[in-house]
């Protein structure tokens, strides 16, 4: 049920915004976070909240991808198998789940007696962690440098109800915690887990050990000495009018 | 394929406004602004597009449209080809298109080769086959065979199962869709009804709405025209006929007083379907869906096939088949009966073509000898009457009436009477491109922001029924010679509402224009069906005006008196002052008081009905002529602007006759009796060059006459309001409220009968009460007028004008003025007994 | 690379990620954080787009499109709100910099929006971060949650009279909101398709008021800018291509991770530092900036890393996500489920890309199982002739970049799948731990 209570909450995320729409993807993660997926009562209530149509937020809603229709498990595992994840592992991870979990990509595993929690699984483009592959995601948790066996191992501890924390980040919680947390409703995890994973850090101990800085400052605000950079805007705009055009479609292919 | 036909411009263009640019080597000068695709139309060049629309924002979606730029007018060319829809010309572009580019050519011919890998091969049976943009430009712009599903590479097209309905009448068949986007941007951006929009993602995306929300608006089958492929078919038409087998006649709608432009596609003497005509002074390309799907009601079972008349021989006095000629003469026989029993009356309903309703109004005149005739079969008023003829009749768009475009250069528009949505839809899409585009706003004289208003963003002044002309007299400070003043023909039952809005127009040079519902209201106006007009405007009253009628008319005299309108025509009729009745398509449910009008009918001693199809009125007749539906004949409506809106027949069924012939013959037999004078006139052409010949009254006109609002009703409604205000205890007045009413654009109008999937489409009848009434008697309510009760699921409209219930008028049982009580007369309203305690 | 005054290495937005706690604002405070607040109010803001233009900063999301001349673009003489939109939707992949940089430092991407929000005079910003990682989004709602509390963010800003709003916000899943239109729709609630340009954001995005939109790393690397002034920004990386910039590198190589280095240094540099390519492979192909960025080889090893070095051997920077493939690796199979990728995230605006790459997946699928003949491979590139330059925004060309680069470097692995009648690669040996058989398998 969508209760007052959540559509005060649907009208709070509304109300960060200068226009009322641009809350829709955080409250429809605080949909999720209340049904478990999106459901047409979600819909209906978004819908209500922002004045627009049922159809318009249905169309979002089908959007994105982290947008679910049939519910997940408590513990969503996601496995990249983008590219460099596949290569490294991932594929293999992903077909030993499958096997694992008897299930089909995006599907819930049987609970089976004894398990205290669900897990649901499947297939996920890259996850911005490839010097971390293969990875896996729990939650959108960051589960780092998998295997085959670990991943199973993973599971089992999911299903099994036992802690386990992200091996970059906090304790596990689960899937509808964390989609509130994307609706905008910090959970207090956020000191939870290290600074940065081995990985991050690999060039800058390099540079500690080395020696290595950026170098010094000069002091601040100095700028007397006009670099020979275009200042003139109008020559710039005009640069821009069609070759920006170009040039901006052209490289932005890889603007993430 | 839509293309944007050369428009005349209405000004001259200016010079500094214009841009050159060479497409295909051809040098072309344009308004600035213009997008390179239309320019190329200037020079001939048809470049190949989808998701492109004049009338639509351009989206730049299918690519199909992409030409070579290599000088984008700063000497510097695009590297890549660009989408002509979304590139405005620049001075001295130079535009290669795919008639000079094999860059432009390829890059097409590589679009159009993506665009059919996924599309499915059912030409054949596909509705669209034939008047298919993506079939036709596939032949002009694609290659022969596929390289996708050839035998070597035999590529998996996307399926999805099929079709699924979008509404009652909208089907979706998604393998045929290229998701151009025109129908959720029609949608979105002309309707204002988002109620499709595109879901899923990437090849998976596809159109659709939401669960339990189907497209539901007026405007729907738009859509289903505007479709570069045969993804949107109607339910009506769907697998019914090919495009190659259909005429098509261009046509005028008969459902209200737009004068849309209409195509009518019809097979061996069948309508198979109705499409918007083009016309860009008028409907754009957008008509309504009852203009497009409301025309199955001439192809029902009632449809009357040929005259009958009353056996005098049958003891039951039974109606019985007879040929024309014994039709007329028993017509002509009773009519003179009639005529000498104390006169005859004439009600020609609101749906006459101008060439018929020229006829009655002749006929009423030189073969009857009296002015006792009125189109108005709805409520009305003397005050009207006047109004018609000193504010309406001879207006039009030659002599500075208010037009449509108007609407779209008007700082204001004042809508009072007139809820546009509902009674005038064309007037709404244009009002609401005006909105958009910015700079119009319109205030709503109403008594709730009913859903249209909502969507033109307009500003509501909560009125109650009566209190028009109060708050018509508070707007005189806003409004100045750019503001319009749209009035519908339901102010006619508010006294002093028409002469307040003359006088605030007066007063502020603000424009007025009145905007009746039907479509043969305005044309009946100036063809005379008004006891006090003849025909051109001409005043009854004034005696030159008469001399000038039947010198034209070739008669000696024309009855002197100014004649009784519909109303008293009605009260005559009961009294027995009147002996007959010529009655033309004329429901009584419609009329001031429809329990009035059938006793009328009753007491009439001698009966001539015109009628379409079957109905009460012609089985009390004495004499029944069939009449021809609009498909049927040519004729002419003249639209709400004034403007002169002609068709001819679409189909030609030797039986279904213009009612002029009919008149025509009826006529010959009284001057064969003595009685009156002939017409003059058997076909629809010599009723028009007759009435060109007579041309338009250039004298005096008929003076308006001022009606004030009387005090008391504005009083009474006020302390009624105080009480509830004061949340004074529930006595037996504090359940009194009052009625306001107008007809849904669908609703159980009998033109609107036979379609079933049109009719799924109607809102959803309910009452429109306030958040106290709500609580205190929902959510069901009983409403008891003097003429009924009547029950409804009742709706909250927060901002309701304070004392005021509405209804719709023809959605329930035999529609509210039988039911319950008319509009701007007091109800009682209760909670439905059973629902609410 | 330019003179060395520094290390081969720079750490400037890495240097807290060492740090106990680094995303709390204390360590960062105590490394100086927030002062470059103080120095940016003393300016007026035309001068912080001045120092900015003057570092020569350019987009670190991929587009390298000059900072500071983007935000001079914003019409000050336009009465409307003026919008900074940090585009944190890092989804590219290969591309994996501005995760660990919000998680390990916040608050430089919190004070670089400050700053930036200033130069352009935005009194709202917006950081969309993709949904995909939780963690990063709790860190940067602490890290504004912190700011506000110490007086950096809201009203009269350290006295300066200058108001600040920060709204973090989660994406939902979608690559193409990294397209900054796109992210835009994402942003107002809507389908994230890109939209018409122009208009350009600059003067009419967010809520068609002048909106900046600037990656993390673009952001983040402000508050230096303005602490250490444009020249000491400039003092590092090349000509054209000036600064830090951070580089993952990940794939194949002993020492996968994040290396901060002056623009312009090279992949044999970079490898190297990175304890080379995992022991006992070669170098077979790699990404320089994610996988839309055209394939390079081992020929380009000394290829030096900045805008125009990549530019000049036919691909681009794009994100300096070095995605490195030992010979152990099919390119077809790598190319095959990059163009999976593409289909996924297709939008499905436009008929190129969405259509394209529907059909790129079927051709490459039967050419990775053996099926066809070399003019299969023909074909295929008119396929990408047909979607490169033809779609709506980037993605289509994006998705054969991976295609047309792959049939020029390797066209006879190609045509050996089609010999070979399949694959001829084991996929079991590229895995990471493949060689340290300790599983039976």
């Amino acid at each position: 049920m969508i209760d007052d209570k959540t559509l005060d909450e649907l009208r709070e995320i509304a109300a960060r915004y200068p226009e009322a729409r641009s809350g829709l993807l955080p409250m429809l993660h605080l949909v999720q976070s209340v049904q478990g997926r999106i459901t047409p009562e979600g819909i209906e209530a978004c819908a209500a909240v922002l004045d627009i149509s049922a159809a318009e937020v249905s169309g979002v809603a089908t959007f994105y991808t982290m947008y679910k229709r049939h519910g997940v498990g408590d513990f969503h595992v996601g496995v990249c198998t983008n590219t460099l994840c596949a290569v490294m592992g991932g594929d293999e991870i992903f077909s030993r789940l499958k096997e694992h979990l008897e299930i089909g990509n995006d599907e819930v595993a049987v609970q089976r007696q004894g398990d205290s929690k669900t897990v649901s699984l499947e297939h996920i483009e890259c996850n911005a962690a490839c010097d971390y592959a293969p990875v896996m995601m729990v939650n959108w948790e960051f589960m780092d440098n998998q295997t085959p066996d670990s991943a199973v191992q993973l599971v089992e501890s999911l299903r099994a109800g036992h802690e386990v924390s992200s091996t970059r980040g906090p304790r596990l919680c689960s899937w509808r915690e964390v989609e509130r947390v994307l609706a905008g409703f910090p959970d207090g995890r956020a000191d939870e887990g290290p600074t940065a994973g081995p990985a991050s850090v690999a060039g800058l101990e390099i540079a500690r050990e080395r020696g290595w800085t950026a170098p010094p400052g000069a002091s601040a605000g100095a700028r007397d000495d006009v670099a020979d950079v275009p200042d003139d805007k109008q020559e710039a705009v005009e640069e821009a009018d069609t070759s920006r055009a170009e040039s901006e479609t052209v490289q932005e292919a890889s603007d993430d | 394929m839509t293309t944007t036909p050369e428009r005349t411009a209405t000004g001259a263009v200016e010079k500094t406004d214009l841009v050159t640019v060479t497409i295909d080597g051809v040098q072309v000068s344009v308004p600035k602004d213009t997008l390179v695709i239309r320019a190329a139309e200037q020079v001939g060049v048809q470049v190949p597009r989808f998701c492109d629309h004049p009338l639509l924002a351009p989206v730049g979606a299918c690519r199909q449209c992409l030409v070579d730029v290599p000088d984008a007018g700063n000497g510097r060319g695009f590297p890549k080809p660009q989408a002509s829809c979304t590139l405005p010309v620049a001075e001295g572009m130079v535009v290669n298109t795919q008639v000079t580019s094999p860059v432009a050519d390829k890059a097409q011919q590589g679009v159009m080769e993506l665009l059919l890998i996924n599309h499915p091969l059912d030409c054949p049976v596909c509705d669209k086959g034939g008047e298919c943009p993506l079939q036709n430009q596939a032949m002009s712009n694609g290659r022969g065979e596929s390289r996708f599903s050839d035998d070597r590479n035999r590529g998996v097209k996307r399926t999805f199962p099929k079709p699924i309905n979008l509404s009652p009448t909208v089907l979706l068949d998604r393998e045929r869709c290229i998701v151009c986007q025109r129908c959720t941007r029609f949608a979105e951006e002309i309707a204002g009804d988002p109620f499709i929009a595109l879901v899923e993602r990437g090849a998976q995306q596809q159109i659709g709405i939401a669960e339990d929300a189907p497209f539901l608006s007026y405007f729907s089958g738009n859509v289903i025209q505007i479709c570069p492929v045969g993804a949107l078919t109607s339910e009506r038409y769907r697998f019914r006929s090919r495009p190659f087998d259909l005429v098509s006649s261009p046509g005028i709608t008969e459902h209200d007083a737009s004068g849309a432009a209409i195509r009518v596609d019809h097979r061996r003497g069948a309508v198979m379907r109705r499409q918007a005509g083009d016309d860009p002074a008028v409907n754009e390309e957008w008509i309504t869906d009852k203009d497009r799907f409301a025309f199955t009601y001439a192809q029902g079972d009632d449809r009357l096939a040929y005259p009958q008349v009353r056996d005098q021989d049958d003891p039951a006095g039974r109606l019985r088949p007879a040929s024309w000629p014994e039709a007329f003469a028993v017509a002509a026989r009773g009519l003179a009966a009639a005529r000498a029993a104390g006169g005859v009356g004439v009600l020609t309903g609101g749906r006459l073509s101008v060439e018929d309703a020229y006829a009655y109004a002749k006929f009423a005149r030189v073969a009857l000898g009296t002015n006792d005739i009125d189109f108005r079969a709805r409520p009305h008023s003397a005050e009207e009457t006047a109004f018609l003829g000193s504010r309406v009749a001879l207006t039009g768009p030659a002599s500075g009436a208010v037009t449509y475009g108007d609407l779209e250069t008007a700082s204001t528009v004042v809508l009072v009477g007139l809820e546009v949505e509902d009674e005038a839809g064309t007037i709404f899409l244009r009002l609401r491109k005006s909105v958009l585009a910015g700079g119009t706003e319109v205030v709503a004289l109403a008594p709730f922001t009913t859903r249209g208003m909502e969507k033109l963003s307009a500003r509501l002044v909560a009125t109650a029924p009566g209190a028009e002309p109060a708050a018509l007299a508070g707007l005189s400070g806003e409004l100045d010679a750019t503001s319009v003043i749209l009035v519908g023909e339901r102010l006619a039952a508010v006294p002093g509402a028409l002469t307040a809005a003359a006088s605030l127009a007066d007063a502020t040079g603000a424009r007025l224009a009145w905007v009746p519902r039907r479509a043969g209201d305005r044309g009946a106006v100036e063809a005379g069906c008004l006891p006090t007009l003849l025909p051109g405007g001409r005043p009854v009253a004034d005696p030159g005006a008469r001399v000038d009628t039947a010198t034209a008319w070739g008669v000696d005299h024309l009855p002197e008196t100014e004649g009784r309108d519909a109303d008293a025509i009605v009260a005559a009729l009961v009294a027995g002052e009147l002996g007959g009745l010529v009655v033309a398509g004329v429901d009584p449910a419609d009329t001031t008081d429809p329990a009035a009008t059938r006793a009328a009918v009753e007491a009439a001693g001698f009966v001539v009905a015109f009628d379409l199809r079957r109905t009460a009125v012609t089985d009390r007749a004495d004499v029944v002529f069939p009449v021809a539906p609009t498909s049927d004949k040519a004729g002419t409506f003249v639209n709400w602007e004034g403007r002169v809106r002609s068709w001819e027949a679409a189909l030609h069924n030797p039986s279904s006759l213009p009612e002029l012939r009919a008149l025509s013959g009826i006529a010959d037999e009284l001057a064969a009796l003595g009685q009156g004078s002939r017409l003059g006139f058997r076909t629809v052409a010599e009723a028009r060059a007759e009435m060109a010949q007579l041309g338009p009254w250039d004298g005096e006109r008929l003076p308006l006459v001022e009606v004030r609002a009387p005090a008391s009703l504005e009083t009474e409604g006020e302390s009624e309001v105080s009480r509830l205000v004061a949340g004074a205890p529930r006595t037996s007045t504090t359940d009194t409220r009052l009625l306001s009413s107008w007809k849904l654009l669908l609703d159980n109008g009998v033109m609107q009968d036979g379609d079933k999937y049109l009719k799924a489409t109607a809102r959803i009848p309910v009452a429109v009460v306030s958040p106290a009434d709500f609580d205190a008697f929902g959510p069901t309510v009983t409403l008891t007028g003097d003429r009924g009760s009547i029950t409804l699921a009742a709706e909250i409209a927060d901002d309701l004008a304070p004392g005021v219930v509405w209804v719709p008028a023809n959605s329930v049982g035999g529609g509210i003025l039988a039911d319950l009580a008319s509009p701007g007369s007091p109800v009682t309203i209760s909670g439905a007994e059973g629902v609410h305690g | 690379m330019t003179e060395s005054t520094h290390g081969a290495l720079t750490p400037v937005l890495t240097d807290t990620w060492d740090a106990e706690q680094g995303w709390k604002l204390d360590t960062y405070a105590a490394k100086g954080g927030y002062d470059a607040l103080d120095t940016a109010f003393a300016m007026r803001p035309d001068d912080v787009i001045t120092a900015v233009k003057d570092s020569g900063l350019r987009g670190r999301g991929g587009a390298g499109f000059p900072t500071g001349m983007k935000w001079s673009f914003i019409p000050q003489d336009n009465p409307k709100p003026k919008y900074l939109v940090v585009n944190a939707d890092e989804s590219e992949p290969g591309t994996c910099k501005d995760i660990p940089l919000m998680m390990g430092n916040p608050h430089v991407l919190v004070e670089g929006v400050i700053i930036s929000s200033y130069a352009i005079r935005a009194n709202k910003a917006f950081i969309y971060i993709r949904g995909e990682v939780v963690h990063v989004i709790r860190r940067v709602q602490a890290a504004v949650a912190e700011a506000y509390a110490a007086g950096h963010l809201g009203k009269d800003i350290h006295g300066s009279g200058y108001d600040l709003d920060v709204v973090v916000h989660a994406g939902a899943g979608a690559y193409i909101c990294g397209e900054e239109t796109a992210l835009l729709e994402g942003l107002e609630g809507r389908r994230g398709q890109p939209r018409l340009r122009p208009p350009f954001p600059a003067v009419a995005g967010l809520y068609a008021s002048p909106t900046v939109i600037n990656n993390v790393e673009s952001i983040a690397s402000v508050p230096a800018i303005i602490r250490n002034g444009a020249d000491w920004f400039a003092s590092m990386g090349t000509e054209k291509s000036k600064g830090h910039g951070i580089f993952s590198l990940s794939g194949h190589v002993e020492r996968p991770g994040q290396y901060e280095a002056p623009l312009g240094i090279t992949l044999a540099e970079l490898l190297d530092l990175a304890g080379g390519i995992r022991q006992g492979h070669q170098l077979k192909f790699w990404t320089p900036g994610g996988s839309s960025t055209p394939l390079l080889t081992a020929d380009h090893l000394d290829v030096p890393l900045d805008f125009e070095g990549v530019g000049g051997v036919g691909s681009m920077l794009g994100t300096r996500a070095l995605q490195i493939f030992d010979e152990t690796v099919c390119v077809v199979r790598a190319v095959l489920r990059w163009t999976e990728f593409y289909k996924h995230e297709s939008c499905g605006k436009c008929t190129p890309c969405r259509e394209g790459t529907w059909w790129l997946v079927q051709a490459l699928t039967r050419l990775e199982n053996g099926q066809g003949s070399e003019a299969d491979l023909d074909q295929l590139l008119d396929q990408c002739d047909n979607i490169l330059g033809r779609s709506f925004c980037a993605l289509g060309d994006g998705a054969t970049s991976p295609i047309s680069s792959s049939i020029q470097h390797f066209r006879d692995e190609y045509l050996a799948h089609l010999s070979h009648g399949g694959c001829p690669f084991d996929p079991a040996r590229s895995t990471a731990w493949a060689g340290q058989e300790v599983t039976a398998s």
